[in-house]
């Protein structure tokens, strides 16, 4: 820094000189840490990036020659794996499935835990403590933990292999996290508001539907990021429940598909894009709420 | 396609209607109970508005817990109590010591290695100007599907006969110093680093982001004072920053050590557990899927019991700061 300052004053030649090889000595004692910052970068980005390109080369191409030969020409660059995955039984039903699971899912297990969540943060209640130390507890009980029952459940109850099973399992799996988070948010947003609209004659409802929900959006809109992309993405739990049924999601197919298909895999390249392509989209569009609705699980417990 | 169209009904009705159902139970709960006595009212209300959560969380997860427990200590026709015969079951057989040591392989691993890395890499992006760009790039695994990541490994760890073209971007660049192609995901001795790997990859940019968070918190004023008093870079490091950063480390480290003992998905899509790469959970899902229903339920819990210390440790921690509120 004292290298660029000096240069604006005036200065004989042999000083601007001086400072310029000094700047430079600067920067090259920090070659390594750009070399290093780069490689890791390199590291992070090059797979996914290899895997796009590969998922735009035909399936003898890709036998052939690795995805980075592509990047001269002649490029060959093609859909016919695209129109592969999109032919493949169940694949276009399974898109529709996941949606179908992820925007209900994620609207129940809001919607319950918003209320809940208003409950614990601004009414008292005998075994309140308790209750909400079991629901801190809860959160870091792997939901293995949880799935025999459930599955038995489902079977008793004729829920096994329908969408709704996966909408109800889900809720109760992200329940506990979100009713902590927001149980924090809403217990930090101030007092007065509440009182005056108390003293206003306004009922918990009012309160709770014109003053509490418009006020937490901020914590809901990062939370509906992470729960819908966490449901998108979910693997375990659409296996168990749907892992046979017609109404198996994006994931479990493409994960059948690998499994099944000894030699040929390779055109599911053009499946993992498509299933990540939301994902990255949401990332890339919504970064600041992305980061900060991920980043709130380290403030938990 | 053959997307039936009461399906789509069906979700569109569920996401008009359980907010609606729940708007009704709010507004239509709240008139009862405000015509109550006083007394009642404020009995009554709290458990009226955390019943929805409270019975979730009790029918999906407080039951089936417990009832997992009991399913462990039961046979699979559950008609008779059968002791530990299934959780001697898991000690004892080759295939799941297996799935237990390959678990511990991921609980070390896995965990030092991914916040060591976010340490590391949020340390040395604090000090160039291309920061943001950078963490974009280190966190971009961050929302990828483990299924969509294990593709994209799947592709990196691609093996062919050594003297054939080598597709795979690692074997590929093994082959430009000389050396043989690797089958990462066969070949035992590579083959658990190489999930573990796949693991530390997606997660990395995760600790990276909170520990930088908590980095930037750090006041610069400490940091000059360090300098002035003659610190080196590494000293600055090693004596200021890092015990500064230790109760986020700790918390990093709880989540990640919860996320090592729970996985799943890397290694059901890329190895489905063959080659000896088993962890507990893929186990506990193979048990599921043959109708081993108690040997599962055993695997479950002994996949709790390792968890329980942690639990313990969040619920202190959270005591902790209800305190301070």
């Amino acid at each position: 820094m004292s290298g660029v300052q000096a240069t604006t004053r005036e200065m004989a030649p042999t000083v601007v000189a001086v400072s310029f090889l000094d700047r430079w000595g600067h920067q090259l004692q920090r070659l390594p840490l750009h070399v290093v910052i780069i490689v890791f970068c390199l590291i992070w980005i090059v797979p996914t990036i290899g895997m796009i390109v590969n998922s735009f080369r035909s399936l003898g191409d890709m036998g052939n020659a690795g995805w980075w030969t592509t990047l001269f020409p002649p490029h060959g660059f093609t859909f016919a794996s695209y129109q592969q995955v999109l032919n493949t039984e169940g694949v276009g039903t399974s898109i529709v499935s996941s949606i179908l699971i992820t925007i209900p899912a994620t609207v129940i297990q809001l919607a319950i835990a918003t209320m809940g969540a208003y409950a614990f943060a601004w009414m008292n209640f005998p075994g309140k403590n308790i209750f909400f130390i079991v629901i801190v507890g809860l959160m870091v009980v792997p939901i293995q933990m949880t799935l025999i029952p459930v599955l038995q459940f489902f079977k008793a109850t004729g829920l096994n292999g329908t969408i709704a099973s996966v909408w109800l399992a889900h809720s109760g799996y992200g329940l506990p996290f979100e009713v902590f988070l927001l149980r924090n948010y809403l217990g930090g947003l101030p007092r007065e508001v509440f009182e005056s609209a108390e003293v206003d004659g306004a009922g918990h409802a009012v309160r709770f539907l014109r003053i509490a929900v418009p006020m937490t959006i901020p914590a809901i809109a990062s939370l509906t990021i992470f729960v819908f992309l966490g449901v998108w993405n979910d693997l375990l739990v659409a296996l168990t429940f749907l892992g046979t049924s017609t109404n198996r999601p994006f994931t479990v197919v493409i994960t059948q598909l690998v499994t099944s298909l000894g030699g040929g895999w390779q055109f599911l390249t053009a499946a993992a894009v498509l299933q990540m392509a939301l994902p990255l989209a949401v990332f890339i569009a919504l970064q600041r709420y992305f980061v900060r609705g991920v980043t709130a699980g380290s403030v938990k417990g | 396609m053959v997307i039936g169209v009461d399906q789509i009904v069906i979700a569109i009705v569920a996401v008009v209607t359980i907010p609606l159902v729940l708007l009704g139970y709010i507004i239509v709960g709240e008139q009862v109970i405000e015509r109550l006595p006083e007394r009642l009212q404020t009995w009554i209300r709290p458990y009226f508005w955390a019943l929805p959560a409270i019975g979730f969380a009790g029918v999906f997860m407080v039951y089936p817990l417990l009832r997992t427990v009991v399913i462990s200590f039961r046979n699979n026709a559950d008609d008779s109590w059968v002791g530990f015969t299934n959780y001697i079951y898991f000690f004892t057989f080759p295939d799941t010591l297996t799935s237990l040591r390959n678990s511990l392989l991921w609980l070390v691993f896995y965990t030092t290695v991914s916040v060591t890395l976010g340490v590391i890499i949020a340390i040395l992006l604090d000090r160039v100007r291309y920061e943001s760009l950078a963490k974009i790039a280190i966190f971009l695994p961050v929302p990828i599907s483990a299924v969509a990541a294990s593709i994209i490994w799947k592709f990196m760890f691609d093996y062919h006969a050594p003297g054939t073209t080598q597709t795979g971007t690692l074997n590929a660049l093994l082959g430009t110093v000389g050396h043989d192609p690797v089958a990462w995901l066969v070949n035992s001795t590579t083959n658990n680093a190489a999930l573990i790997f796949v693991g530390i990859w997606s997660i990395t940019g995760f600790c990276m982001v909170i520990l930088s968070a908590s980095l930037k918190a750090i006041s610069s004023e400490v940091l000059e004072a360090a300098r002035m008093d003659g610190a080196n870079e590494f000293q600055i490091v090693r004596l200021v920053v890092t015990p500064l950063l230790w109760p986020t480390i700790t918390v990093v480290g709880t989540t990640m050590i919860i996320n090592a003992l729970k996985t799943f998905d890397i290694v059901y899509v890329l190895t489905a557990g063959a080659y000896d790469t088993d962890v507990i959970a893929t186990q506990m899902f193979s048990q599921l899927a043959h109708a081993h229903y108690s040997r599962a339920a055993a695997v479950g819990v002994v996949l709790f019991a390792a968890i329980v210390p942690l639990l313990i440790v969040n619920i202190r921690r959270f005591q902790q700061q209800e305190e301070q509120r």
